[in-house]
């Protein structure tokens, strides 16, 4: 093997890959030693990437006690209905206790408003959040649900539960079970041959005459294209 | 850490450093013309239809962020870009007052793996501005001298769109066009009585096969992930692999090329670069040096390039290098149709991008800016991801019963995930991208004081719109709002007024940056000459975006690509001739 070859071996085959993997500091070998947790992204990752997602799977941010008030949210503002399931059935506080960790500017809204839930319990019940009646906790989150009927003094819980409401939602409609929910079909191989006739006709849309020759058709996709001198695809 | 300097031994005829459309258009045609070439590049090797390498056609559930985006992959989890505007240990700096996002990816293909793929070609008052309105400079050359590459990058990597004989938008060798999607049926429909032009889109994408080593595209809308069936294109898997396949290509991957190396003539030896896996410098020497490191890195390594021969680094005789740095103008705006809440569920993603766009249509001479800008739309039944469904509380109350009445914003409970679904697909969103004026003030300099991790000096920006782009961005907020509500939108938010620019995208941000190492017919006001030759280093090519002299309302690729084709055929001739 001449240094070239070497070289090319080093930096561009399979072995590049592997010596990446075994070259760098010790935290990467710990890596491919230790059993790996499962739930990091899937595809195409940088060794970097592996590791942050592994730490951040190995860490905990939510105690108990707030887990137990996350999961009470999350299905009051995703309920199971006569479509599909409720969030916790889909993982949703998993989900959130991810993202907090993956972007830390959640953390302390998430944390403070958690715990802000209780000051405001306490001072209109004297219980914490978690001891209230269903028909009590139910007024409490009618106080912030609504941000233009809100009064101005729970600006704060409103704000807690907008960025609540947006974490359950995306947690739950980017699951298997919320793709079905929302009637979702693509991400697969398929054909576009253009909007189904029936629905352009019930919003009184229809393709222009003009490019209806012009359009790719299905029938042609299996053909290597060629051009004339001009320029006109044959 | 220890630091020396090993050498290959072996000479090359060319080193391109970077793999993006400007270095893997050069490796694939000076290796076919049996030159041997070493390809440099910072990042890993990436091919998309290796099962390890593949986010296409993943779920969100198969990442625990939903798809949701990175530091390294601003536009998310699944993008096949890897870098961004914000990397660990590779700083730039600003000058006071500058905002400047410098976007780079470190990978075999750079940012082609996950780019827009709108490939549209300059026209011929593109490079000829200054002749038209006074303003910047012309190109020393026309379109009559790019066309013909233009075609061979037509037929060799693929484009679909429709022969519309508009002057500055020249046709090309055109694959067909998809059909539109129902909200740019919307959009066309919003058009109507109105002189702006909606046509089809122009997208490297394959809906026809061009040969037998490329799949067609099967419309799953992630062109942005890379594709496994090779059906867009992209610079690892449409040139630098195919190269490495047919020619004497060697690839170096994870190496951060530090500089050019010159001899006492002053000329180009190679290039000196750090190996990042084992942090030692390493050198490589051949007889051609080509740059294609993306505008700014360009420069970077030639401002570092400094020798006795060059003290103010290679192709900065004249103290052009850096100047004339521009980015594209970019302003946004959204909206919800309210005629699709409801709407039928079918597969719409379609191709990687939109189906149809808006080339500029307007005469300046009757506007208060002097440049054009494109349109771009958006919108669908788009695949879930990290983000669905945010916004509740501001964006309900479109949402109406079956009596009218809107819902109200916010709340939770059944009530609210049946709202979820009513919304989903409804909204549209227009985007322009313009063309701005290159200014000698707006420019990339080294940074004395700050070095990255492999212990380069640093670039630092210098960079202010004019009353031009500013303007300009007035008169895209204006068109939104009108074609939006011609479709039947309801405009969301405010519109942006003169406080934020009017929505203008801070420099960078649209990832068009070009000029650094402009071409010219003058070596006191350019750096390279028309062939994309350094002035004053005559074995030194730059084939990115840096020679650009100004981009068009275009995106770049497209000319990237016309133009390293060109310069790979002079550097072929110039070694020829022995004149180089």
């Amino acid at each position: 093997m001449n240094r070239r070859e070497n070289l090319k071996l080093l930096f561009t085959g399979t072995i590049g890959s592997g010596f990446l993997l075994t070259a760098c500091n010790p935290e990467d070998k710990k890596l491919e030693y230790s059993p790996k947790i499962g739930g990091g992204t899937v595809g195409g990752r940088i060794p970097d990437e592996d590791l942050r997602d592994q730490k951040l799977l190995s860490e905990t941010f939510f105690t108990d006690e707030e887990r137990k008030k996350l999961d009470v949210l999350v299905d009051i503002i995703i309920p199971k209905d006569d479509i599909s399931g409720s969030a916790t059935e889909v993982g949703v506080p998993d989900f959130i206790e991810f993202m907090v960790k993956d972007q830390p500017s959640y953390q302390t809204p998430m944390r403070g408003g958690l715990m802000w839930l209780d000051h405001f319990s306490e001072d209109h019940y004297g219980k914490l959040f978690m001891a209230l009646s269903e028909n009590e906790r139910m007024q409490v989150i009618d106080a912030i649900a609504w941000p233009e009927k809100a009064k101005p003094e729970v600006d704060t819980g409103v704000r807690f539960f907008n960025m609540m409401r947006n974490l359950t939602a995306t947690g739950f409609f980017t699951t298997e079970v919320g793709f079905k929910d929302l009637g979702y079909i693509g991400n697969r191989a398929n054909v576009w041959d253009g909007v189904p006739e029936e629905v352009m006709k019930k919003h009184g849309l229809q393709y222009e005459e003009k490019y209806l020759s012009v359009y790719l058709k299905p029938e042609d996709r299996g053909e290597i294209a060629q051009w004339d001198e001009q320029g006109n695809l044959i | 850490m220890s630091f020396q300097t090993q050498s290959a031994g072996e000479e090359y005829d060319v080193i391109i450093v970077g793999s993006g459309a400007g270095g893997g258009m050069a490796s694939k045609i000076l290796s076919e013309a049996g030159l041997t070439v070493a390809v440099v590049e910072a990042g890993a090797d990436f091919d998309p239809a290796k099962e390890e390498d593949r986010t296409q056609l993943r779920n969100p559930w198969e990442s625990p962020r939903r798809g949701g985006g990175t530091q390294i992959r601003p536009f998310g989890d699944f993008d096949a870009a890897i870098g961004g505007w914000d990397m660990e240990g590779e700083p730039y700096t600003r000058g006071n007052g500058t905002k400047f996002d410098w976007f780079r990816s470190r990978m075999v293909g750079g940012r082609t793996n996950h780019w827009g793929r709108i490939s549209l070609r300059f026209g011929p008052n593109d490079f000829k501005r200054k002749s038209i309105d006074g303003l910047g400079h012309d190109w020393p050359i026309g379109y009559d001298d790019v066309k013909p590459y233009y075609d061979k990058v037509d037929k060799l990597i693929g484009v679909f769109g429709s022969k519309e004989g508009i002057y500055n938008e020249p046709d090309g060798l055109f694959l067909p066009p998809p059909k539109p999607r129902l909200h740019e049926l919307f959009m066309i429909k919003g058009a109507k009585g109105t002189n702006l032009p909606i046509i089809p889109s122009r997208l490297s994408i394959l809906t026809r096969p061009i040969n037998n080593d490329r799949g067609v595209c099967f419309f799953c809308k992630q062109c942005n992930r890379g594709c496994q069936a090779y059906a867009d294109f992209s610079a690892g898997t449409c040139l630098v692999h195919p190269a490495m396949k047919k020619g004497k290509v060697d690839l170096y991957t994870h190496a951060m090329v530090r500089k050019v190396t010159t001899n006492d003539a002053g000329k180009a030896t190679g290039v000196s670069y750090v190996n990042k896996l084992d942090m030692k410098e390493y050198k490589l020497k051949s007889r051609v040096v080509v740059l294609g490191a993306s505008a700014c890195e360009s420069a970077r390594i030639m401002m570092n390039s400094k020798s006795k021969s060059h003290p103010n680094g290679l192709g900065n005789h004249s103290g052009m290098l850096g100047r004339y740095l521009h980015d594209s103008t970019g302003a946004d705006r959204m909206g919800i149709i309210p005629d699709l809440v409801n709407r039928e569920r079918y597969n719409e993603d379609g191709v990687g991008g939109m189906h149809v766009y808006t080339p500029w249509w307007l005469d300046n001479k009757k506007l208060d800016f002097a440049r054009g800008y494109h349109i771009e739309y958006w919108g669908g039944m788009s695949m879930p991801s990290y983000g669905f469904g945010f916004a509740m509380d501001t964006m309900r109350k479109y949402v109406k019963d079956e009596f009218g009445n809107p819902s109200p914003n916010g709340g939770y409970g059944a009530g609210l995930k049946k709202d979820i679904r009513s919304f989903y697909g409804t909204t549209v969103g227009m985007s322009g991208r313009g063309e701005s004026i290159p200014q000698y003030s707006n420019y990339c300099e080294i940074d004395p004081n700050v070095v990255d991790k492999f212990g380069i000096p640093v670039l630092r920006f210098h960079y202010q719109w004019t009353e031009h782009e500013i303007n300009q961005a007035k008169h895209m907020q204006d068109t939104f709002e009108e074609i939006l509500t011609n479709a039947g939108a309801i405009l969301m938010g405010t519109k942006p007024g003169p406080e934020t620019m009017y929505g203008l995208a801070t420099p960078g941000r649209i990832i068009h940056e070009v000029g650094t190492t402009r071409m010219g017919n003058d070596p006191a006001t350019s750096v390279l000459n028309s062939n994309c030759q350094a002035w004053d280093c005559d074995n030194l090519f730059v084939v990115d975006a840096g020679p650009f002299v100004s981009q068009a309302d275009k995106n770049p690729t497209w000319t990237i690509l016309a133009l390293s084709w060109r310069t790979s055929d002079f550097i072929i001739s110039e070694l020829k001739k022995k004149n180089i």
